[in-house]
């Protein structure tokens, strides 16, 4: 603070308010409603207190979409996307930066055009693959030839065959895909001066002590944005899971469930369970950001330069 | 403690050449240093010897054993880098200790070694702080245990003091002096101080643009420039250097006609031959104007050092410098006579810059 | 990029690279490839591989003024919903700059949004803008039907955007504050010393400051909304009423899982994937003189 000025101040603090409201009422709204009857919360208007059946709604609504299981599901696919990511991006960062083969420059590329264009954009491609993700092997090795080599020489077909539908793994493995977290990566580890990785050198340590010893503790930072990035990212994942998943029963995610909660055209308007799923759902991600807030910011930010 | 042989080695980044050819011998137990201006290839050449850079050409031996292809780890050297290079999430212990760590040398053993050199660097109250919470100076002295801790056979110091301020220069300077009496453990020094330079080293390697310009004893190098380059580079005030021939009669003749008696360079005073004159300021006097040879000049600026002075005059469209021990004062503009201390010429031969031995 | 301190191995760095390479070739560069190969060409009813189109895909759908409505519908979506939401963004950060007390609680409410699921935000808008609930819906107990999302086109895409908006405040305040906060603290006092109020020193000194910052911006906002609006129409208005609220995105999926046409549905991704690497494009550009002027 510069100098002192009280209506400015006031302005200032008007202004904050102003946006807390804003930024809070939909949290609010949720929150209220979750806690209300049906009755309440079919009022017109509606009171902006909170009132005591939230316990009732936040089972009923967890009954409802079967919330349990699901939840069980998004926290095994947000924690492996986040894992995954993590020790994907740390690795090929770790090569692009402090490696020198021929290819590196391809490399570098390769992965961060990818950066260029989000799963949604090419939705259509990519499930198709989800039938069968080995299908480039084979048509790689029919192209070329080499399944007719095989079944020439060896008398067996040659079918590559990996489903991803309904599974983990096509829930997991595309998002770990795109290069977010390897570009975040690369920007840490270009901040670290060559002579950390020449006195390491000097001291005996291999490239991987080197890795293991100095550059993973020093980006521990980072590790926790990009933790709380993908946590966050692959939670709140909506289009993906909604194609992956015929079988919502046993690989659907919480967030797929919000859609059924919506009370029905014609249905009750018991608003008040849906805002309890709501709540229950945007809940851990909230939190996560919540908690890791210092970290996060950092980790965001450095994702610009 | 290992000799190191240095024989026609070369660099090349791409196509560009940055060494062209060094040969050095560095006996065992001998502090060297390398000197030269920002750029010359100093580093380079260090980093060649630590291992940290691939050798383009020629050959480097440490303890008679070729080490062109081996890894710095196995070329047992230690290396102080200039801007420390600690592992900043480590403590003090966990730096020093981290080579012997990755030797897989037992923890007792190694909290011993550590506490053995932090002692002698006097970093034991500091041993369980982070790099982050030290001086410059303790930064300083940590980099130098994590070099001692292995007991390597070769120190390599890559400009360790530049960013200290010029007390903790000095002083650090005479812990490496002290450190090297200890240990007697064979030490490369690259700087381009050059007060660094003299006191330090047994011998000094004046490098230039990728070459060695000379290598001698600081004094050697000092009182026998071998080259016009080394003469201008080495010595604070500069040396003066005129460009000229000598005349029908033996005198110097340079600038705009200016004449220099200097029959102390009897022998070589070929007529017509284009040299460059060197002469120290502290071989500048102020004398009468009858005094024999005597060089007329104007004063241009006066230079206080504080005990001594710099006198910088014009002589005859030639700018000279004298040291000057009187205290009276002297405008600019005042005629001056100066005379050449016959001992303290130098003389370089105008086309390649190398010294014409007399 | 060039480091001097480099290992030399021939095999470690493609045991490190590898996984990565290989998923990305699985789930990028082959997927791309074959909306290609859609795009061109035409699937045959029951099987029989598919025929050689050309353009005809393209062609079709540009005949098609249905997709021109969700062309036109995305880019006012865009605009209107990135315009919102930095606004709020940047007032909100500016004055969150002034570092005054307390100021850490609001901002990291303010961050908030950024951690909700677009379809979980889109249920709480649907329910706060919902015309039979009690909240915006109670104006129509004053003017009856004068709010109606459910059969009013503009009315529901009004909704949405203020939804998207929203979405977008956290993550637009975290990258406007940290602007703000790189702007050397000396420049403030300077514009003091030169007599500059608070108000006249954040639009004169902060705000051309941090253009850079909103340009980028401007772009990962517009990015998004293509990509993230797929949850909010989803579960807001499913694309209705009648197609009035059908973006790109959202025309794709109903096209390609709804309507089984992949080469209608990958002609469009196609489109789709040009535009978002045309503006990311941009952008590098934008990027890269930013940092030649540093
Ligand atoms: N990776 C590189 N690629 C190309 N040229 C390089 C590279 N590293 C150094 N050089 C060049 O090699 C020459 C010698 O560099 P070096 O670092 O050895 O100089 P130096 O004598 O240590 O200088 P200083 O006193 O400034 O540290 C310089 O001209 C430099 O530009
Ligand atoms: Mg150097």
């Amino acid at each position: 603070m510069i100098e002192r000025s009280p209506f400015f101040d006031a302005l200032t603090y008007a202004v904050m308010i102003i946006g807390l409201i804003l930024v809070i009422i939909p949290f609010w709204v949720v929150i209220v409603a979750a806690s209300q009857s049906l009755q309440e919360v079919s009022q017109v208007p509606i009171s902006l207190l909170p009132s005591n059946q939230l316990w009732t709604n936040l089972s009923e609504a967890w009954a409802r979409a079967d919330l349990g299981p699901k939840m069980i599901n998004s926290f095994i696919v947000a924690i492996g996307v986040t894992v995954g990511k993590i020790t994907l991006a740390a690795m090929s960062a770790f090569a692009i930066v402090f490696f020198n083969f021929k290819a590196r420059m391809i490399c570098f590329w390769l992965i961060f055009i990818t950066l260029m264009l989000p799963l949604e954009v090419r939705i259509v491609p990519t499930y198709a693959i989800a039938a069968n993700a080995l299908l480039p092997f084979q048509t790689i090795l029919d192209v070329t030839g080499l399944t007719w080599l095989v079944q020439a020489v060896s008398g067996i077909q040659v079918s590559l065959n990996w489903n991803l539908l309904n599974s983990y793994t096509g829930l997991i493995l595309p998002l770990v895909a795109t290069a977010t977290g390897t570009f975040l990566y690369r920007q840490f580890f270009m901040t670290i001066p060559d002579e950390l990785a020449e006195a390491s050198k000097m001291d005996g340590a291999s490239a991987m002590e080197f890795f293991w010893d100095v550059l993973i503790p020093l980006s521990r930072t980072n590790m926790l944005a990009l933790a709380t990035i993908m946590f966050v990212g692959s939670w709140n994942q909506y289009l993906w899971p909604l194609l992956i998943t015929t079988d919502r029963a046993n690989f659907g995610t919480v967030v797929m469930q919000l859609k059924a909660l919506i009370p029905a055209m014609n249905g009750t308007p018991d608003w008040n369970v849906t805002m309890a799923g709501a709540l229950i759902i945007m809940l851990p991600p909230l939190l996560v950001v919540a908690f890791m807030q210092r970290w996060f910011v950092r980790g965001l930010i450095s994702r610009d330069k | 403690m290992a000799q190191i042989t240095i024989k026609g080695v070369k660099k090349n980044y791409a196509k560009t050449a940055v060494i062209h050819g060094v040969d050095v011998t560095i006996e065992a137990g001998e502090f060297v240093v390398i000197l030269g201006p920002s750029g010359c290839g100093k580093s380079t050449l260090l980093r060649m010897i630590a291992g940290l850079e691939e050798i383009s050409g020629g050959e480097i031996a440490i303890g008679g054993k070729v080490v062109n292809d081996l890894e710095p780890r196995e070329r047992g050297c230690a290396m102080v880098f200039q801007n420390y290079a600690l592992y900043p999430h480590m403590t003090v212990r966990q730096n020093i200790g981290y080579s012997l760590k990755v030797a897989k040398v037992a923890k007792a053993a190694r909290d011993a070694r550590v506490m053995k050199v932090a002692q002698a660097v006097s970093l034991e109250p500091y041993l369980d702080r982070r790099p982050g919470e030290l001086s410059g100076g303790q930064r300083q002295r940590v980099a130098m245990a994590r070099a001692m801790v292995r007991e390597p056979k070769v120190f390599l110091f890559d400009e360790p003091f530049s960013n200290l301020d010029a007390k903790l220069r000095v002083a650090m300077r005479a812990e490496v002096r002290r450190l090297h009496r200890d240990l007697g453990v064979t030490s490369v020094f690259v700087t381009h101080d050059q007060t660094e330079a003299m006191t330090l080293a047994d011998k000094l390697i004046i490098m230039n643009a990728g070459k060695v310009e000379q290598i001698g004893k600081p004094t050697e190098v000092y009182n026998n420039p071998a080259s016009r380059f080394v003469a201008d580079f080495i010595g604070s005030p500069a040396m003066n250097l005129f460009e000229g021939e000598f005349d029908a009669e033996g005198q110097f003749v340079h600038g705009t006609g200016g004449r220099m008696n200097v029959s102390q360079l009897n022998g070589v005073r070929q007529p017509g031959r284009k040299v460059v004159l060197g002469v120290r300021p502290e071989g500048v006097r102020r004398t009468g104007a009858d005094t024999h040879g005597a060089i007329p000049a104007v004063v241009d600026y006066v230079e206080e050092l504080g005990a001594s002075r710099l006198i910088h005059a014009d002589a005859n469209g030639s700018r000279i410098v004298a040291l000057d021990n009187d205290t009276s004062e002297i405008k600019s503009g005042t005629p001056v006579h100066l005379s050449l201390a016959d001992s303290a010429l130098h003389l370089f031969s105008l086309e390649d810059g190398r010294r014409i031995s007399h | 990029m060039e480091r001097r301190a480099v290992y030399r191995n021939k095999v470690l760095p493609w045991l490190l690279i590898g996984p990565q390479l290989l998923l990305v070739l699985v789930f990028f560069y082959w997927p791309t490839s074959q909306a290609l190969y859609w795009a061109f060409t035409l699937e045959q009813p029951w099987g029989g591989g598919n025929l050689w189109a050309g353009l005809d895909n393209f062609l079709y759908i540009f005949r098609d003024d249905r997709y021109w409505g969700t062309v036109l519908r995305s880019g006012f979506y865009a605009l209107a919903a990135t315009g919102l939401s930095m606004l709020v963004a940047l007032t909100l950060a500016s004055f969150v700059d002034r570092a005054l007390k307390g100021t850490k609680l609001f901002q990291s409410v303010f961050i908030w949004p950024y951690a909700i699921a677009a379809p979980a935000a889109g249920v709480a808008f649907r329910f706060i803008f919902s015309p039979e609930a009690g909240l915006v819906g109670a104006i129509n107990d004053i003017w009856p039907g004068v709010w109606d999302p459910a059969t009013n086109g503009i009315h529901a895409l009004a909704m949405v955007i203020v939804c998207h908006a929203w979405l977008g405040i956290g993550y637009n305040f975290v990258f406007f504050l940290a602007a703000l906060q790189m702007i050397p603290r000396s420049i403030n006092e300077a514009g003091a010393m030169d007599g500059a109020r608070p108000f006249r020193r954040m639009l004169d000194l902060q705000l051309p400051l941090i253009a850079p910052t909103a340009f980028f911006l401007l772009i990962m906002n517009i990015i998004s909304s293509f990509t993230d609006s797929f949850g909010l129409i989803d579960t807001m208005t499913e694309g209705g009423p009648i197609g009035q609220t059908e973006v790109m995105v959202y025309k794709i999926y109903v096209d390609g899982f709804k309507g089984l046409d992949y080469s209608g549905a990958a002609a469009q991704s196609i489109i789709l994937m040009l535009l978002v690497i045309g503006l990311t494009f941009i952008q590098f550009k934008w990027v890269e003189r930013r940092v030649h002027y540093n």
